[in-house]
């Protein structure tokens, strides 16, 4: 059973996401660890990107940081080994696919594997373009996250048929960022993705209360908040690792059984 | 792999929200670029309100003063809305019409193609929101007020480097947040399948024109036909029509800025590398990171880190060439077409007449030239005159 499956096993997962490097990349680690502690099951690393189309102003500006920093692929890997060595929470990179395009899929595919990444989600990587990755990424155990869209209606068997490790349910129309009301019939969405696949979900997108980390728990398998976490490290910067614990642990006090 | 290749190039990678909007993309073009009455409205159009088709306009005094080749313009500067951009924004809009959206949005960097599209808007009655980089709005600020007077909503891009990319990003954005009644309607032959393959077929009545111009007062076909090169529209549509004629040179000029072996520069066939971005795969500015680089020109028209898929393999197969050209060398060149010719060309266009004025003395007498001139350089008067020192605002 991969670390992913075993996030979802018998119990709900919440997820959170925050952008690698942001404000340093030693802080990543301690971040990581920090929301682990508060009882997150997985965690998201964002590799910074110059031009990060699927997100809101949150995460563009978490981008910057991070690239301003200095902080490049090959120090994101080192990093995630080190983080290895101490937890064996699954970790996930979300990255653009020029990253993984321009390192070269069977070279990155490979240091994943090596460092103990345990999937990708590729925002700028849909159904129709899968094929030149996913079966590299197989040879090194490295999921491959599907990603379903409020406007995916007819387009959800067919994506979600071959998914593995967990389907990343997309909340809302747009970019990330925090909403305070999400109106798409997700429940739908689910109970079709269930009818294909036993493969666990994931909501996301606007995720930023305990309300909502209740309700969307309650509906899938598992709830990702990313933009409200990238918040509170703008604001704590390298003091965030406490303020983190606490509005995890908060969140994560919010998951149904 | 996806539909919509050119060689390697092209594909479709966008955000999942956007697939299945960009089928039914495909399915309505498909669908009405065959259709008689489509067909017979967009060519009413672009006879009746864009002016086409535009001149092949001899320059004598150019190619006297030049001693080689025979030069040729082809004159989209002289279509309505001052570019070649209003050919591919009718035929969008159209198509948007059609599909029954009733808004539009669009990226532009010079300002062309967003006025184009609030033109279009206007002429259709369409909604329409122009997302543009703040630095551009600052340096084509006549532009964005023309946008307006139009009756379209500006919006000043205030991420990454404040242009013609960042633009791109915002209505990509944009876009995800809101498909059901709105088209984004692309500027050039960029961004996912099938953009790139809508843009050249509209733009392509430049050499489909040029073709037949050449022919009737030349009885033959051209050496070299050429355009400046920034997604790559005017240059595709210039070459597309030449592209199986073998013995016509295809050449492309694209913006060096300070230089290509400087960082200030857009010059993406010259210094760039194969990646995937804005929706397809092409070559790009970027780092051993694929951090697209903040590239430079002096002309907001070409300030963009890509080239459009089908032109990387023009490039890859060897059928076109494409070569850099400084801020320096287009802006003599904008001079020297404004002396020579009267004609005041825009500075993109002034790329390419940059490289023409290097290559027509190689060239014999009986040896012809065409070169687009793919928009009129009003907008670009108050930047040459900064250029040259002197303190004129708009």
């Amino acid at each position: 059973m991969s670390r992913i499956q075993k996030a979802f096993e018998n119990k709900k997962a919440f997820i959170g996401f925050l952008t690698a490097g942001d404000p340093t990349l030693e802080k990543t680690e301690e971040f990581v660890l920090e929301m682990e502690r508060a009882g997150a099951a997985l965690v998201e690393l964002g590799i910074p990107f110059s031009d990060p189309i699927a997100d809101g102003p949150v995460i563009q500006e978490a981008n910057i940081r991070s690239l301003s920093a200095g902080c490049t692929t090959d120090k994101i890997f080192d990093t995630v080994a080190s983080i290895r060595k101490k937890t064996e929470i699954p970790l996930v990179f979300l990255a653009y696919l020029n990253t993984l395009y321009k390192y070269g899929y069977d070279k990155f595919c490979q240091r994943c594997q090596e460092c103990g990444v345990d999937g990708v989600i590729i925002p700028d990587l849909p159904f129709e373009e899968r094929d030149e990755l996913v079966p590299i990424a197989r040879q090194y155990d490295v999921d491959v996250i599907t990603m379903v869209a409020p406007t995916s209606k007819e387009r959800i068997r067919k994506v979600v048929a071959d998914a593995t490790g967990f389907i990343y349910v997309v909340s809302s129309m747009g970019v990330t960022g925090a909403r305070s009301e999400i109106t798409t019939d997700v429940g739908e969405i689910i109970e079709t993705i269930r009818s294909v696949t036993k493969t666990p979900t994931a909501i996301g997108f606007g995720i930023n209360t305990k309300e909502q980390v209740s309700k969307f728990s309650a509906i899938a398998d598992g709830a990702i908040v990313g933009s409200a976490i990238v918040k509170i490290i703008a604001e704590y910067g390298e003091n965030a690792g406490p303020e983190l614990y606490k509005y995890v642990s908060d969140m994560v006090s919010g998951l149904g059984e | 792999m996806s539909k919509g290749r050119f060689g390697e190039h092209g594909g479709q990678y966008i955000p999942e929200t956007l697939m299945n909007e960009i089928h039914k993309l495909e399915d309505a073009y498909e669908h009405y670029k065959n259709d008689p009455d489509f067909v017979a409205e967009l060519d009413k159009l672009n006879r009746e309100y864009a002016g086409r088709p535009s001149l092949l306009y001899y320059a004598e005094k150019m190619t006297k003063s030049l001693g080689g080749a025979k030069i040729y313009f082809k004159r989209e500067d002289l279509n309505h809305t001052g570019s070649h951009k209003i050919n591919n924004v009718l035929g969008q809009v159209l198509l948007a019409k059609r599909m029954g959206k009733t808004r539009v949005i669009a990226e532009t960097g010079a300002g062309q193609h967003g006025v184009a599209t609030a033109t279009a808007a206007a002429l259709l009655d369409m909604e329409c929101e122009i997302y543009m980089g703040k630095e551009d709005t600052i340096r084509q600020a006549l532009n964005v007020y023309r946008m307006e007077l139009l009756g379209a909503k500006v919006h000043p891009v205030e991420s990454g480097t404040k242009t013609l990319k960042d633009a791109v990003n915002a209505c990509m954005r944009e876009w995800t947040a809101r498909v059901d009644d709105t088209l984004y309607v692309l500027g050039s032959v960029m961004g996912p399948h099938p953009f790139p393959t809508i843009v050249r077929d509209f733009q392509s009545v430049i050499s489909k024109e040029a073709r037949a111009q050449i022919l009737e007062v030349e009885g033959r076909l051209p050496d070299v036909v050429m355009a400046c090169v920034g997604g790559g529209s005017n240059a595709m549509g210039s070459f597309y029509e030449f592209i199986n004629d073998k013995d016509v040179r295809l050449i492309g000029c694209e913006a060096a800025g300070h230089g290509v072996d400087t960082d200030k520069t857009a010059a993406t066939m010259a210094v760039g590398t194969k990646g995937i971005f804005h929706g397809m795969k092409s070559y790009f500015c970027q780092n051993e990171y694929g951090q697209i680089a903040p590239v430079y020109s002096i002309s907001a028209g070409l300030d963009y880190p890509g080239v459009g898929p089908e032109h990387a393999y023009l490039k890859d197969i060897g059928r076109a060439e494409y070569v850099p050209v400084t801020d320096e060398e287009a802006v003599e060149a904008f001079e020297y077409i404004a002396r020579e010719e009267g004609i005041i060309a825009a500075i993109e266009s002034s790329h390419a007449v940059a490289h023409l004025m290097k290559i027509a003395p190689t060239m014999r007498k009986d040896q012809i030239i065409i070169c687009t001139l793919s928009g009129r350089g009003d907008k670009d008067v108050a930047a040459i005159a900064r250029y040259r020192g002197i303190d004129l605002h708009e």
